[in-house]
């Protein structure tokens, strides 16, 4: 059943991969098993979980409904890419303080949700972070606290916007 | 009132919200769960699953599979019959197959499974196996499977019925005498419905056989890693595979709540794969194959009564109760607790007379009868009294919750044997439900929903006052196959004064590797930071039986405490050696002994450790190191009272959560932040099968919510916003006082939710409401009882 394998380019995490593939390979398979960027789960086969998603082109996507081929062109931000030198981005560390994490299995998907989501709203509700996840599922922690993290970022974000536009 | 913290934030003991050491990894993407180990030369395993309830198999045709570029092997039954492993017996002793040789017994059971080079071509290859079945007449109701001319399912066992066994405890002629002389008796029929835990990370497994050396590794998600080393050795031992050749890896799990404690035919056959080929084999299941195939939980039909004076004194409780367990008993109780713990259904209340009987049945659905988040059916029992009570209270036209002050067991009578024959440890059931009635406003809420009443509307007021029974547990009542439910652990103290610490627990999320580095920093004041804490490997780990129904504060915890002390004690030794005085001359405070009275004489455990690799006294063993398997002598009975508010809409039937408010009582406490969050998500697993989650059949034994399209888990937006609070009851029997936390909020959850919707319908007559409570339910029968 396997078909022509297609040749795509990808930039994930800043790094530019070209590969063959098959044109039926989920991008999650692709990032998980092809460049071994594991920070990505599986958690379900019909796009509710979120356990899976990532920034393609600054969008939140979930990786498992996107064909490799799709995002040929496209640049790829997992949950490997989102620390700087080693240092954690406020989502990781709100993350971390707030106790936003148990089992960790939805968290790649959740901060990288959060961060779409933090891009295009600085400074969200309860209600609008709530919404916002709403496409991703927690089992373990029941949301408290990782509403208190995103929250925490968001503060985090901003003072860091302030603090760059004023000097 | 918050337990003593007597460490400084430099050490981090008992009660500090330390952040967790776990962390860092998952929040890089560097956690290693078991989909995320690659092995060379690594193949892949898929299977295919019965369309039918129940069937025939006529054969099996996988030529066409075997033609495909890739497939390098189909297993069928017939092929594992060869090596009889083709059946296993569950954890309850019942036996499973694991791939069928004739019939199969529910809808996605295994009927073969596909091993090739690529997870893709498996799939490809699974749907080119043609099968031919012949449907037999399935039985899908647990009532039906008891009538008499009901198909018999298990004739392999030599059955001539489907009944599994009668279990039942209690006075059975003093509780009738107690409800004739009653004068009030009130009974409800209460099902409590089949669910799943669904967690994140589905189940699945690498078996990696090694030829040469004979040896089996297996990464795998389980909870027990030990009781599955050694069952594998009780199931393969004839075909070589003897228990020191075969290691268990349960690496980063995300998410178990039960559902990882069985053990799986897909394991099972990957490794007989693993074994056949000599290649590594993964196998791990997509969510729809979780669902459909995996152990549900509950599924319990129980008929409740309750005997009371007319002041509203209970004075008797008699359940009855049919298991609906599948088609094989897979549960994973205590071997001597058929129906689990579900004789906690005494509750938090002084019942002098109690008779419970349950019988199981088979049936053509997928087996089962594990925990959903809770300690061996104990959400089941306090769902039924917590209903009861509340049934009970609207017979007499009482509060719920004077009637709840009325029957509480007092703080003095502990510890308490109840009806049922438990020894509670300790409780102050009116402080938590005080403390939660003052956090919510409780009179004020009555007095609001008096007004709202008036207009029409309708507003719902719920409590649920539970106690649970956690920890097993005392190794002469308690036992898994055979093996004896203690659990241990094995310090040592490095040169410099670190330390490891390894555990026969599982870790699934709970934050192990902080809390029992608190626990040796309480006691040892070696920094937490420089405990490390390891488990999930039966090749280094001690022998222990693993972590679910919150047991392992209880035991594990407490093991490392015990460790920590002997530890302590050859501490003391070298201490009095090296400051030269007799061992009774010396204090302990965390992290240093000092002479008594001169306490400028002193050396901390690190001079200790160091010194017990370079100077010790002569005469004793070198190293500093403890090993201890702790046998709790009894088990531990955290409590709480939960209040739930509800407004319902009368056109859609929606229920909204106005508030919930969570008083637990789970004894000292390690990591605050840690109870916090085992609270929230415990609440949030009572939520969901309150409101949401239902695994539904219809008469042909087809699962209607087989993938996450229709089984619904709560969103961050359905999820209500909890608050939270405690009470601190210390177990006077565990050496930390502690009792365990991560499934009180799922067992205490459902009860003051249905509780608070039954509430707001009470004056039309409703008195209780099946879970989950559906909008459509609450609208039909907004409809029926003339509402709107
Ligand atoms: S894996 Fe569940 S949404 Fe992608
Ligand atoms: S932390 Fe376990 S699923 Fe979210």
């Amino acid at each position: 059943m396997a078909t022509q394998k297609v040749t795509v380019t990808l930039t994930v995490n800043g790094t530019t991969h070209t590969a063959e593939v098959e044109p039926r390979l989920l991008l999650v398979h692709f990032l998980r098993e092809h460049l071994n960027l594991t920070g990505t789960h599986i958690g379900c086969d019909t796009t509710h979980c979120g356990a899976c998603t990532v920034l393609m082109n600054g969008r939140a996507v979930k990786s498992c409904t996107v064909l490799t081929v799709q995002a040929d062109g496209a640049t790829i931000k997992t949950i490997e890419g989102m620390a700087e030198n080693g240092q954690m981005h406020p989502l990781q560390e709100g993350f971390h303080v707030e106790h936003g994490l148990q089992c960790g299995y939805c968290t790649p998907g959740m901060i990288m949700r959060a961060a779409e989501l933090l891009a295009r709203n600085p400074d969200p509700t309860e209600e609008e972070i709530r919404w916002g996840i709403s496409g991703n599922l927690c089992r373990c922690t029941g949301y408290v606290n990782i509403v208190k993290a995103i929250q925490y970022a968001a503060r985090k974000l901003r003072e860091r916007e302030q603090a760059a536009a004023g000097s | 009132m918050e337990a003593e913290v007597r460490t400084p934030p430099t050490i981090c003991g008992m009660g500090h919200r330390m952040k967790r050491k776990e962390d860092a990894r998952f929040l890089f993407g560097k956690g290693r769960y078991v989909d995320d180990i690659k092995l060379p030369g690594m193949l892949y395993m898929d299977i295919v699953r019965s369309p039918f309830a129940h069937a025939r198999i006529k054969s099996i045709n996988a030529e066409r599979a075997l033609a495909m570029d890739g497939v390098v092997a189909v297993i069928t039954g017939k092929d594992l019959e060869k090596y009889n492993l083709h059946w296993m017996p569950t954890l309850m002793g019942d036996t499973q197959m694991v791939l069928p040789t004739d019939r199969v017994m529910y809808q996605a059971q295994e009927v073969a499974a596909v091993i090739a080079t690529d997870r893709y071509i498996a799939a490809d290859a699974v749907e080119a196996i043609e099968v031919e079945y012949e449907p037999l007449e399935p039985v899908i109701d647990p009532f039906r499977a008891l009538e008499p001319d009901a198909p018999v399912l298990r004739t392999d066992k030599g059955k001539t019925d489907n009944h599994i066994w009668h279990w039942e405890v209690g006075d059975r002629e003093a509780t009738e005498r107690a409800f004739q002389e009653a004068d009030v008796v009130v009974k409800q029929q209460i099902y409590i419905p089949r669910i799943h835990v669904a967690s994140i990370e589905t189940c699945g497994c690498i078996a990696d056989y090694d030829p040469v050396e004979g040896k089996l590794t297996v990464y795998m998600t389980t909870q027990a890693p030990h009781v599955v080393r050694t069952a594998l050795a009780m199931v393969a031992g004839h075909v070589g595979l003897s228990e020191e050749k075969i290691r268990v890896i349960s690496p980063d799990i995300g998410g178990g709540f039960g559902g990882k404690v069985p053990i799986y035919p897909g394991y099972v056959i990957a490794i007989a794969a693993s074994v056949l080929l000599g290649k590594p084999v993964k196998w791990i299941e997509d969510r729809s194959e979780n669902l459909q195939a995996d152990s549900f939980a509950r599924d319990y039909h129980i008929t409740a009564e309750l005997a009371a004076t007319k002041e509203g004194k209970i004075t008797a409780l008699r359940i009855k109760t049919l298991a609906d367990h599948g088609y094989t008993d897979a549960a994973a109780n205590p071997s001597k607790f058929p129906a689990g713990l579900f004789s906690i259904c005494t509750g938090s209340y002084d019942i002098k007379h109690a008779f419970v009987e349950v019988d199981a049945v088979y049936t053509n659905k997928p087996p089962g009868g594990i925990a959903y988040r809770c300690s061996f059916r104990v959400t089941e029992a306090v769902h039924a009294i917590e209903r009861m009570v509340d049934v009970l209270a609207q017979k007499l036209g009482m509060d719920p919750a004077e009637l709840r002050f009325k029957n509480f067991i007092q703080p003095d009578q502990f510890p308490y044997k109840s009806a049922l024959g438990w020894e509670y440890d300790s409780g102050n059931y009116p402080a938590a439900l005080r403390k939660a009635m003052d956090l919510i406003g409780y009179e004020e809420l009555r007095r609001e929903q008096a007004e709202r009443r008036a207009r029409g509307e309708l507003m719902g007021i719920g409590i649920s006052s539970f106690t649970e029974i956690v920890g097993a547990g005392p190794s002469r009542h308690f036992d898994i196959l055979g093996i004896k439910m203690f659990d241990s652990c094995e310090l040592r103290i490095h040169p410099t004064g670190k330390a490891i610490a390894r555990f026969g627990t599982k870790s699934q999320g709970q934050g192990h590797e902080t809390t029992y580095a608190q626990i040796i920093a309480e006691e040892l004041g070696i920094p937490a930071e420089h405990v490390q804490v390891e488990e999930g490997d039966t090749d280094t780990a001690p022998y222990g039986l693993g972590t679910y129904a919150s047991r392992s504060t209880p035991t594990a915890g407490a093991a490392a405490a015990m460790a920590a002390r002997k530890v302590r004690e050859k501490a003391r030794k070298i201490a009095a050696y090296l400051l030269e005085v007799s061992e009774e001359d010396l204090e302990w405070e965390p992290g240093v002994f000092r002479v008594k009275g001169a306490p400028d004489k002193s050396v901390t455990i690190q001079d200790i450790a160091l010194a017990a690799y370079t100077n010790h006294p002569p005469g004793m063993e070198a190293g500093l190191e403890a090993v201890h398997y702790y046998d709790p002598p009894n088990l531990t009975f955290p409590f709480g009272s939960y209040i739930c508010v509800v407004d319902i809409d009368k056109g859609t039937g929606q229920v909204k959560i106005r508030r919930f408010v969570a008083v637990d009582d789970c004894g000292h406490v390690i990591n605050p932040m840690i109870v916090e969050g085992q609270i929230h998500g415990g609440l949030t697993m009572g939520f969901a099968p309150a409101m949401m989650e239902e695994l539904v059949y219809d008469e042909e034994g087809n699962i209607l919510t087989g993938s996450f399209m229709d089984y619904l888990l709560p969103t961050a937006v359905e999820t209500p916003r909890w608050e939270t609070a405690r009470t601190v009851t210390p177990s006077p029997h565990h050496p930390l006082g502690a009792k365990g936390v991560g499934e009180s909020a799922t067992v205490g959850a459902p009860a003051a939710i249905v509780n608070a919707v039954v509430d707001a319908l009470s004056p039309y007559g409703v008195t209780h409401i099946d879970i989950p409570i559906t909008p459509y339910k609450v609208w039909k029968i907004l409809h029926e009882k003339g509402v709107v």
